[in-house]
């Protein structure tokens, strides 16, 4: 197992934890972004995977994943920019996001193992819920990657630990009943759901969902020990395309600089 | 084949308590969906032990629907079929006709059931998917028949070849919303039925139209639309006292076939499934996925899927709307891996045929779907013997489909 994604939830600050579909607007403009993620100060990096099908994701990640699949991008490709974001940034937790399909395809040790190969440190599948586990998390916890989990307003607290179990990473709590990129949930509850997750795991807990302004971000940095960001930057690669990595850069350096004086400043 | 070493007792207690038909089916959805889909399988097992809800169901199916349907012996298709048969060969070719169930396929069995499983929960909006618009149409009408709020995802592929249907839910008080992410076709449809149902997890139920997604619905489905294969082993029994030789169905994501075999798996009786071959199962232009596609995931169950080598899922063809769809309900994918029923395939250009011999020799206009199964059954009769009973399920009826056909013909209308 490495040890790159327990480093990587400092205990003074929140992690920002931050998406970008890969491949979008093709293959080779990626390695960049990624490495504008990292410039803009974030601890954590989602490759996203693209489906076809990604019927979890509201229209601006559908889009993308539309893009990426258009300019070719495969499987191969994917692996290729997990390996090369190894090599240039050793330190940095690489984590793969995606659909079950595009991960199993080849069968889960296949990909298990070339997660491995290419330096990923966990995995996040968004339709393997627990019940569906053998799919594809003893391939992955065999070959030291953790198989983070998600959690949402509709698991109660009867639920959690068959969530938690065989768990890894970090557990990302999706903050709204919905699809990735609409709405943000009210702090109150946020700060409900946090409190009680971290009463059941010692895993970091992560926050997504609709986080898109630095003033949010803080607030959920308050709470939690991590805040995911995903359709405000590929927002912006969309936007931008191939030139993302500027813009992509200063929005994430907005980001972790209101999150790294959060728990600082006096809570609104 | 190893089949023989894992055959099971009986064909008819899948799935497991995972929902699972051996390797396939099960509930891969997001974990949003999860607690809902685990309090679906609580009620759903609530109305199975409570005889309130058998008496309601068969009372509509009765007098609402129109069930149950007729058997019915087509013995002019029969003698035309024996014409180029060898001698002694062709066999009875009979007809489940739930064309003539209310709405004008057997989408009501299914969708009268799952309605009143949505209001014992105490669901209060209900949403679906619809390809050509029979399930639609079939949720519309139950969502009008118990006031129920109705919102149908339509691919806006579909909604512009598919106006007249489009034009019945709206008649029937449904919004239908049409969906352009995607190929804007059914499974694009699916996708926008389980976002929208992520994103209202309190008080929506979500109507499938197939044996297909995640478990319970491959199970209730099947279960709802048994009453098919249920009349059709009875009124056998009671008409000729014996079972079919042969069951022949067509198989979209499957319902209807399932419906009419599953009551007779544990029966000494054979059965054919029949996929959509569309331009042939050489090319991509087809929506065979068992026979042209591999197990993987898609919307909440493992089965047969067309999908290339990176897993993305690939788009079917079929000159059936109905059956344009890169997937197949899991029981499905099980029965064939088990060999316990056999599948093949039919292109559009057979199943044209089949669907005008059928017009010809009976009087009756089939739906482009058991057009498939007629052109099946085309196909194999001559290779029976005259004593012989094929049974195929004429699962739809032709209205929504003759401008198709039409224009296939070379007709203008």
């Amino acid at each position: 197992m490495t040890t790159r994604l327990a480093n990587a939830f400092p205990t003074d600050r929140a992690a920002l934890v931050c998406f970008v579909t890969a491949g979008d607007p093709d293959a080779a403009s990626t390695p960049a972004i990624l490495d504008a993620l990292v410039a803009g100060g974030a601890d954590v990096i989602e490759l996203g995977m693209p489906f076809t099908d990604p019927m979890a994701d509201g229209p601006a990640i559908q889009a993308a994943n539309l893009r990426s699949l258009a300019s070719g991008t495969k499987t191969a490709d994917i692996l290729q920019i997990a390996t090369g974001f190894r090599r240039r940034h050793p330190d940095v937790p690489l984590v793969l996001m995606g659909y079950a399909n595009p991960m199993t395809r080849r069968g889960p040790e296949w990909f298990a193992d070339a997660c491995a190969q290419a330096g990923v440190d966990g995995v996040i599948c968004v339709d393997i819920p627990v019940e569906e586990d053998a799919s594809l998390g003893p391939a992955l916890r065999a070959k030291g990657i953790a198989p983070i989990r998600l959690a949402t307003p509709t698991t109660d607290a009867a639920r959690l630990p068959a969530v938690l179990e065989g768990a890894g990473g970090f557990l990302y709590y999706v903050s709204v009943a919905g699809i990735t990129g609409k709405q943000q949930a009210v702090q109150a509850s946020i700060e409900q759901a946090v409190a009680r997750l971290k009463a059941s795991t010692d895993l970091p807990v992560a926050v997504g969902f609709g986080v898109r302004t630095p003033e949010q971000a803080a607030a959920i940095a308050r709470v939690a020990d991590g805040v995911v960001v995903g359709s405000a930057i590929v927002e912006i690669v969309s936007e931008h395309g191939a030139d993302a990595a500027g813009p992509v850069r200063d929005y994430i350096a907005s980001l972790a600089s209101a999150i790294a004086t959060a728990r600082h400043t006096a809570t609104a | 084949m190893t089949n023989a070493a894992t055959k099971p007792n009986s064909y008819r207690n899948q799935p497991d308590a995972q929902g699972h038909f051996g390797q396939f089916g099960g509930r891969y959805v997001a974990e949003t969906l999860m607690p809902l889909v685990l309090d679906l399988e609580k009620h759903y097992r609530a109305a199975q032990a409570d005889p309130a809800f058998k008496a309601q169901f068969d009372d509509l199916l009765e007098h609402y629907v129109g069930r149950p349907s007729p058997l019915y012996y087509a013995e002019r298709l029969t003698e035309e079929l024996r014409k180029q048969a060898p001698e002694g060969k062709g066999a009875q070719i009979w007809f489940k006709r739930d064309e003539l169930n209310h709405t004008g396929a057997h989408k009501i069995n299914n969708c009268i059931g799952q309605i009143l499983l949505a209001m014992r929960m105490g669901k209060t909006r209900i949403i679906a998917e619809t390809g050509a618009g029979q399930h639609g149409v079939a949720t519309a009408t139950v969502c009008a028949r118990f006031g129920l709020p109705c919102v149908i995802y339509m691919g806006a592929t579909d909604v512009a070849r598919q106006q007249p249907n489009v034009f019945r839910m709206k008649l029937l008080g449904a919004e239908v919303i049409p969906v352009t992410s995607g190929a804007a076709t059914l499974k694009d449809a699916m996708n926008e039925g389980l976002r929208d149902w992520v994103a209202n997890v309190h008080d929506t139920f979500y109507i499938i139209g197939t044996a297909a997604g995640p478990h319970p619905y491959p199970e209730l489905v099947r279960d709802f639309q048994s009453v098919i294969g249920k009349e059709a082993r009875a009124q056998m029994l009671s008409r000729i006292n014996r079972l079919p030789d042969l069951l022949v169905a067509a198989i979209g994501g499957g319902s209807n076939a399932l419906g009419l075999f599953h009551p007779f798996l544990d029966d000494d009786v054979k059965m054919l499934g029949v996929e959509a071959a569309g331009y042939g199962l050489d090319g991509t232009e087809h929506a065979a996925s068992l026979l042209g596609g591999f197990p993987g995931i898609l919307h909440g169950n493992k089965t047969y899927l067309l999908q290339d080598e990176d897993g993305q899922i690939t788009e079917g063809h079929s000159i059936s709307a109905g059956l344009d769809y890169p997937g197949i309900g899991p029981e499905h994918a099980w029965l064939k891996d088990m060999g316990r029923v056999e599948y093949t395939a039919i292109t559009d250009d057979e199943a044209l045929e089949g669907f005008q011999l059928l017009c010809r020799t009976e009087g009756i206009i089939p739906a482009l779907e058991p057009a498939h199964a007629i052109a099946a059954v085309a196909k194999i009769a001559g290779q029976m013997d005259r004593d012989q009973i094929i049974l195929a399920n004429l699962c739809g009826r032709g209205d929504k489909d003759i401008f198709t056909v039409a224009e296939k013909l070379g007709v203008e209308m």
